[in-house]
């Protein structure tokens, strides 16, 4: 292989590299594969596809571990997105990702964005998009940048979603001064399709075109992905240039023009153009089909004058996809491109050479094996150290609770995690498209019919940081079970996750412990549930000025109803019904958020999780739904069980008479054990309930009755309904309003 | 009857309209492309919610001078019923189908939410079977809802009875809390003057099943179903 012309680019060197994110020893290993030092372009491209965001060098090897196979995925990791078999020859296709470093330097289009990227990992795969959800993690309330933060992102998710009708029908959001400097924005897109017309990225056909659809590239997000590898520190606000700028009417026309193509029999792999742009979707298509890629640059559709090879490679430039298309398929791929408006390039063809080769203005300007830079960055087994075990909370602290029962729980229900984000999901447009049954917080679970169908996909996001942080491995285990516990609470067979691994520093031992021992306890969840891992993300160096986050393994759940009316809600809905607890209350105390919102404690170990428990209690609580047994439910978790029944009570504005209480210490209201849920049933089936319970060895108690307008126990009123929804209700608008 | 939605690039209710539609008639209405030039012969046309053209410029403003448009306005001309959701509220005011504008939200905000409203007029094929004053509740999802027009024009539509629906409280009454985007007198949506056309940012085609948990939008279909059939 000839070497590049010397084009008019800066020298390269070691020290050039290094600033690029490139180390010492990765510099050498550019050197030995190209025999010669890389040209400008070149750097560029090995810098993005080796970084940590591109490569997950660091959890590459900890990654693997995770149980990824069932008989009902059809394709798990390494795509696009996850494949997910629903029946009736439909497939789920899903994914979560994460958008931090762009949505704390600007929240508007780092969130916009955000959704943007995520949808098209989803319809690039054929998939059409029915439900986006996220989770959203803040710094403290009472810091400066947070409330400039979430109206940032709020309106960013909104202000995409919402134009591209995708409704976004829920998801989480938490505040805690760990995520001061660093919040997280994780955006996830369920879209579906059906089976056998799923599209991959592994290119294939020697001469084949490649072709370049949808925004025309500009200088916007260059090197977002090195970005998104680093630490910050307080000279962030500088990158601001990297952030990348969205346009929904874009994205609204590419998922119509290529789910138009799709239906046609033209295309041979596709991919959007994500982090690192053209890079890394010409790199990663050719790698996986092991081939070589030829691009001419001067065919690349541009909306600024002059733009380098390096700078068109690098772009993050939104909305476009890169398609490999079959030979003589050009015109008609291009009529349905122009029918939407959109741009249509036929920019390069692949090769026999395994080499990617750029062209521009007549020179060549990199050429540069493909294989060692899309699957053999480098890989790191980082030190860590496990996470210490916490001592268990003394007893002694119930001495230090005086507040009265009512005010305690109207305390907890307007605490920030607890509070009601109806001010947030007012902003989303979570019903277009019609198929919407519950979004969240009607539901445990979002619940979305497949258009056209009867049955309906159930979505959760779910991850309890503070959990993470005390003990990472029953963390993560947690983050899966709760996933799971929610879409069982409407009524859906949990089918498989996406992860979302959001952590600190991992080049710090204790850091790179937090991920080590999550993965441990997700791998143990995951097995146990039989609730594979499909599709994920890693974000990590989620650090400022040394101060890490929580680590934060964020799950998205999908499972599957076989309709869409079987699914139950959390709101009481009649008088008269009977209130059930499934599951064991023994008062874990450590690490609720009584403790910490009342108590003003945040310690302890975190509840421990049973597997065969959860599931053995799951399990009975799904079939009692599905054989329509049930009126209400609720899965029990923070803020223990008292807060799960009066969230039920304010949903449907019936209130609970509970009996089932007295005499037990407060720990037992307020305690995070696991596995848990809250039924409503009608007091003629009660009895059957029960017995099925005793059949299945699940521990059922009765609490009471659903009643009135307040929450009453043998004491009398504990607090009407009234006022737990202003509670509820009043802190998330009280708090924005503040700002303007 | 037969009925045609009409599609602009960034449509994105033009699915919902289809199957109240096809729930109510039980014939599938046409999808006719913007770049059109022609409409079928068709009873009821219906521009769909969602965001034409980004809503850049200003909400409606573009896909008012979409070919089809000239079309549609010629069919309203001759009294083809016609029916603009949100989006197509906006575009079909834009076109001068109807008076006033939309402007911004007064919170500024999208607001998704389900509202109260009294059903003001029941003298057209749209709100027919509906019961003057009745209380009928519909999802909102909009930016650009806030209804104004010139005191004259407003006392000309509230005179000539031409408000069909207006946001209330829960109860009927009338109250500033519940008028979700600031529209003048409340004005969730109106006729022109032969009660014809019908302008709302509200969604009845969001609101027409069990599994929406609401159907007060299915009488406005099956109304034009039984008037046009």
């Amino acid at each position: 292989m000839s070497e590049p012309a010397k084009n008019n680019e800066p020298k390269v060197t070691a020290e050039l590299a290094a600033t690029y994110g490139v180390t010492a020893d990765e510099y050498k290993l550019i050197l030995e594969l190209l025999g010669r030092e890389p040209t400008f372009t070149e750097l560029g491209i090995v810098s993005v596809m080796w970084s940590e965001h591109c490569s997950y060098k660091s959890s590459k090897v900890w990654l693997m571990k995770l149980p990824t196979k069932g008989p009902q995925v059809i394709c798990g990791p390494g795509e696009n997105a996850g494949v997910v078999d629903i029946g009736d020859g439909d497939a789920v296709i899903f994914k979560m990702e994460s958008h931090n470093h762009p949505s704390f330097i600007e929240p508007y289009q780092g969130a916009a964005t955000g959704v943007g990227g995520i949808l098209r990992d989803v319809f690039t795969m054929g998939a059409r998009p029915i439900a986006n959800m996220n989770a959203l993690r803040f710094g403290a309330p009472d810091h400066p940048k947070t409330r400039h933060l979430v109206s940032g992102v709020v309106a960013g998710i909104g202000g995409y979603g919402n134009c591209v009708g995708v409704p976004t029908v829920g998801g989480e959001t938490n505040f805690h001064a760990a995520y001061n400097g660093n919040i997280l924005v994780n955006a996830m897109t369920v879209g579906v399709a059906k089976a056998d017309r799923i599209f991959y990225s592994a290119a294939a056909g020697v001469g084949n075109p490649v072709v370049y659809v949808g925004s025309k590239t500009g200088r916007d997000g260059i090197h977002g992905a090195t970005m998104a590898s680093a630490e910050f520190s307080e000279d962030s606000e500088e990158k601001r240039p990297t952030v990348q700028v969205g346009d929904p009417f874009t994205e609204k026309l590419l998922i119509e023009a290529c789910l138009e193509l799709m239906a046609t029999d033209t295309i041979v792999a596709i991919q959007d153009m994500g982090a690192a742009g053209l890079t890394s979707s010409s790199v990663e298509m050719a790698g996986k089909g092991g081939l070589g890629i030829e691009l001419v640059l001067d065919d690349v559709p541009m909306r600024e004058e002059g733009m380098t090879p390096y700078e068109i490679m690098l772009s993050e430039s939104q909305e476009r996809m890169l398609i490999i298309l079959k030979p003589g398929s050009e015109a008609q791929a291009r009529a349905i491109f122009e029918k939407w408006e959109l741009d249509f390039a036929v920019i390069g063809h692949l090769t026999d050479t395994g080499r990617l080769v750029i062209k521009m203005h007549g020179k060549t300007w990199c050429d540069m094996p493909i294989a060692p830079v899309s699957n053999a960055s480098p890989v790191y087994e980082r030190p860590w150290e496990p996470t210490p075990a916490r001592d268990e909370v003394p007893d002694s602290v119930w001495d230090t609770w005086t507040l009265p029962l009512g005010e305690t729980l109207e305390k907890l229900v307007a605490c920030p995690d607890l509070a009601s984000k109806r001010w947030i999901w007012e902003q989303y447009d979570s019903l277009v498209g019609g198929d919407t049954r519950f979004m969240s917080g009607q539901a445990d679970a979002a619940v979305v019919r497949v258009p056209g169908q009867t049955k309906a996909v159930a979505i959760t996001t779910d991850c309890t940081p503070r959990y993470c942080l005390a003990d990472p491995v029953r963390g993560g285990a947690q983050a899966v079970a709760e996933a799971w516990r929610n879409l069982t609470a409407v009524g859906a067979k949990p089918l498989a996750i996406t992860d979302n691994m959001n952590f600190g520093n991992p080049e710090k031992p204790r850091i790179m412990g937090q991920f080590v021992g999550a993965i441990q306890g997700m791998t143990e969840a995951c097995t146990a549930l039989d609730f594979p891992v499909v599709s994920g993300n890693v974000s990590l160096y989620n650090e400022t000025n040394g101060e890490a986050i929580l680590p934060t393994p964020a799950i998205g759940g999908v499972g599957i109803l076989p309709d869409a009316m079987l699914a139950v809600g959390v709101a009481f809905r009649n008088e008269g019904d009977v209130i059930l607890a499934v599951g064991e209350t023994t008062g874990h105390i450590g690490q609720s958020l009584f403790l910490r919102e009342i108590l003003g404690i945040e310690d302890g170990p975190p509840p421990p999780v049973d597997l065969a428990v959860e599931k053995r209690n799951g399990d009975f609580v799904r079939g009692l739904i599905l054989d329509g047994l049930v009126v209400s439910s609720h899965d029990v978790s923070d803020g223990g069980l008292l807060v799960a029944i009066a969230e039920m009570a304010m949903a449907g504005g019936v209130g609970a008479h509970l009996t089932g209480f007295d005499g037990q210490h407060a720990k037992m209201l307020f305690g995070e054990d696991q596995g848990r849920y809250v039924l409503a049933v009608r007091p003629d089936v009660a009895a059957k309930v029960e017995a099925r319970a005793k059949a299945a060895g699940v521990p059922l108690s009765v609490l009471g009755r659903t009643e009135g307008t307040a929450l009453s126990g043998r004491g009398g009123e504990m607090i009407s309904i009234e006022r737990l929804r202003k509670a509820n209700e009043g802190w998330l608008p009280g708090y924005m309003a503040a700002a303007e | 009857m037969k009925a045609a939605v009409i599609v602009f690039p960034g449509s994105n209710r033009e699915r919902d309209a289809v199957a109240a539609l096809e729930a109510a008639s039980g014939t599938k209405p046409y999808e006719v492309w913007h770049r059109d030039t022609e409409l079928p012969d068709v009873d009821l046309i219906v521009v769909p919610g969602g965001f034409s053209y980004g809503d850049y410029l200003r909400s409606g403003a573009m896909a008012a001078h979409s070919p089809i448009m000239r079309e549609v306005k010629a069919r309203a001309g001759k009294g083809v019923r016609v029916l603009g959701i949100c989006n197509g509220f906006q575009i079909i005011t834009e076109a001068g189908l109807l008076p006033g504008a939309l402007m911004r939200n007064a919170g500024l905000k999208f607001i998704c939410r389900t509202v109260t409203m009294r059903v003001e007029n029941t003298d057209s094929p749209f709100t027919a079977k509906y019961r003057t004053g009745q209380i009928v509740r519909y999802p909102v999802a909009h930016h650009d809802g806030n209804y104004w027009a010139d005191a004259e024009t407003v006392k000309r539509l509230e005179g000539e009875g031409r408000v069909a629906f207006r946001y209330v409280g829960d109860l009927g009454q009338a109250d500033p809390a519940h008028n979700p985007n600031g529209s003048v007198n409340a004005i969730a949506g109106i006729f022109n003057e032969t009660k014809t056309v019908l302008g709302m940012m509200p969604h009845p085609e969001d609101a027409v099943c069990a599994l929406h948990g609401n159907t007060d939008g299915k009488p406005l279909f099956d109304g034009l179903v039984e008037a046009l059939s």
